[in-house]
């Protein structure tokens, strides 16, 4: 996640999932496909209404997640709740892992393919687009990249901690490095850690894992304020 | 076009939520002008920038000539802060390199000292040198440049005066500069037009600069003294 705008796009597509969740819940699929209709087609209205409108993001953001979250609680099973809202890795069966790996590692591959040209948009839309940058069509392909990972990461720690998942590992990889190769491996390896720190501290206590990734992110992240550079 | 013409711009007229910034304007650009846009704050002059770069919608005529490299060196960029990135990173970014990231960087007083440094790490005048090389990075022809003295101290506007000149002869640049500062226009350029969403004026600086239009310029009481210390 790259910068302050994009962040704030993350967190009301994580609630936007909920309703997709309940859904997926309620006749049994697999949550993450529950969730992708529902974020694109947060997706799209948000890059239409920017691309429409002057309204500002937070306004937007305030309504999509609001709504999301109503909507979910019309008819979320609530004894199923948690693991809508705060996911459940370890139910996760071996097809799913394989399919969550393969699509990673193809967005992997995308993102470093459109990376220089989105680096500089987020610098400088004007930059870019005098570098004959087709803005739009980069910042609808990114959008739809965020939708993948956001819905990939409902299993991991469902609807309302999405945000945190990428941004954290993010903002604590930022504080550490003096270039863009330690930010970016930064942010994967921090990302890692989390997760498996997070499921670790499941083994051991029980509690459910995805706030732990989220606590043992922001603990990495509390301690990189100290070596911020 | 003839051989000589870089640039006519002709009736532009801007309207930005539902304002209108910018009203009849017309000028043309030769090969090897240095141009001033001078004006007050607000007067239109990035506006007409962006125009003349094509990022936002306007009203009349601009026509560039056939295959000009045209580069533009930005006010300020603000979500800079926002990535980690080193000299180098940026430099990277550059869609189209069709120079050596080394040679560019000499050119604009940088060493190699420079490169693994964190952008936000620079003062504002490197970072000013910094975009300039940027944008002298794919060999262009004409240079738009917003402001280049924003930001810099005493001691560091000599070195941007300096830089402007000796790019100007050592790259053949034509050259587009916004500016309220008229020490740049004064000492650079050999046309100025003066916008307040309307032409002021428009010629060669020490005609065209009377306390009159500068007066229809800025709308106060103002003089001018050139400093006489080069």
């Amino acid at each position: 996640m790259l910068s302050k705008r994009m962040v704030l796009v993350a967190g009301p597509l994580g609630h936007l999932t909920l309703p997709g969740i309940a859904l997926a819940l309620l006749y049994g699929f697999n949550m993450s496909l529950g969730a992708a209709p529902f974020v694109f087609l947060g997706i799209i209205s948000i890059w239409l209404l920017e691309l429409r409108t002057k309204l500002p993001m937070e306004s937007l953001t305030a309504v999509v997640f609001a709504s999301g979250v109503a909507i979910a609680f019309l008819f979320l099973p609530i004894d199923q709740a948690e693991a809508a809202l705060v996911g459940d890795i370890t139910k996760i069966n071996f097809l799913e892992t394989s399919i969550s790996v393969a699509v990673a590692l193809s967005l992997s591959f995308i993102v470093k393919i459109i990376y220089p040209k989105m680096v500089l948009i987020n610098i400088s839309e004007d930059l870019a687009q005098s570098e004959s940058i087709n803005v739009k069509k980069y910042n609808l392909i990114y959008l739809f990249l965020i939708a993948i990972i956001v819905s990939l990461g409902v299993k991991v720690v469902g609807g309302l901690l999405t945000a945190a998942l990428v941004a954290i590992p993010a903002a604590s990889a930022r504080n550490l490095s003096r270039n863009l190769s330690q930010y970016v491996f930064g942010s994967t390896i921090i990302g890692v850690i989390s997760s498996f720190g997070g499921i670790f501290l499941f083994k051991l206590t029980g509690l459910p894992s995805g706030p732990l990734i989220i606590l043992v992110s922001t603990t990495i992240f509390l301690g990189s304020l100290f070596f911020k550079k | 076009m003839e051989d000589d013409l870089i640039l006519k711009v002709q009736d532009l007229t801007v309207e930005l939520d539902h304002q209108l910034i910018i009203e009849q304007l017309s000028f043309t650009l030769k090969k090897g002008d240095t141009v001033s846009i001078l004006g007050p704050n607000g007067a239109g002059k990035t506006v007409l920038l962006k125009c003349l770069l094509g990022l936002l919608p306007y009203k009349g005529e601009i026509t560039w000539k056939k295959g000009i490299k045209i580069s533009y060196v930005p006010q300020r960029l603000p979500f800079i802060k926002d990535t980690p990135l080193s000299v180098r990173d940026f430099f990277a970014l550059k869609q189209d390199s069709s120079q050596e990231m080394q040679n560019i960087m000499h050119a604009v007083g940088f060493n190699e000292e420079f490169f693994a440094r964190k952008v936000d790490k620079l003062s504002s005048g490197q970072f000013q040198r910094m975009l300039v090389a940027w944008s002298l990075m794919d060999k262009p022809q004409v240079l738009l440049f917003d402001e280049p003295t924003t930001g810099i101290d005493i001691g560091g506007e000599e070195t941007i005066y300096n830089l402007l000149a000796s790019l100007k002869e050592k790259w053949n640049l034509t050259m587009l500069l916004v500016t309220h500062d008229l020490n740049v226009v004064y000492q650079y350029s050999n046309h100025v037009i003066c916008l307040n969403k309307q032409t002021v004026c428009a010629g060669p600086p020490r005609e065209v600069l009377t306390p009159e239009s500068l007066y229809k310029l800025y709308g106060g009481g103002m003089k001018y003294y050139q400093h006489k210390h080069r």
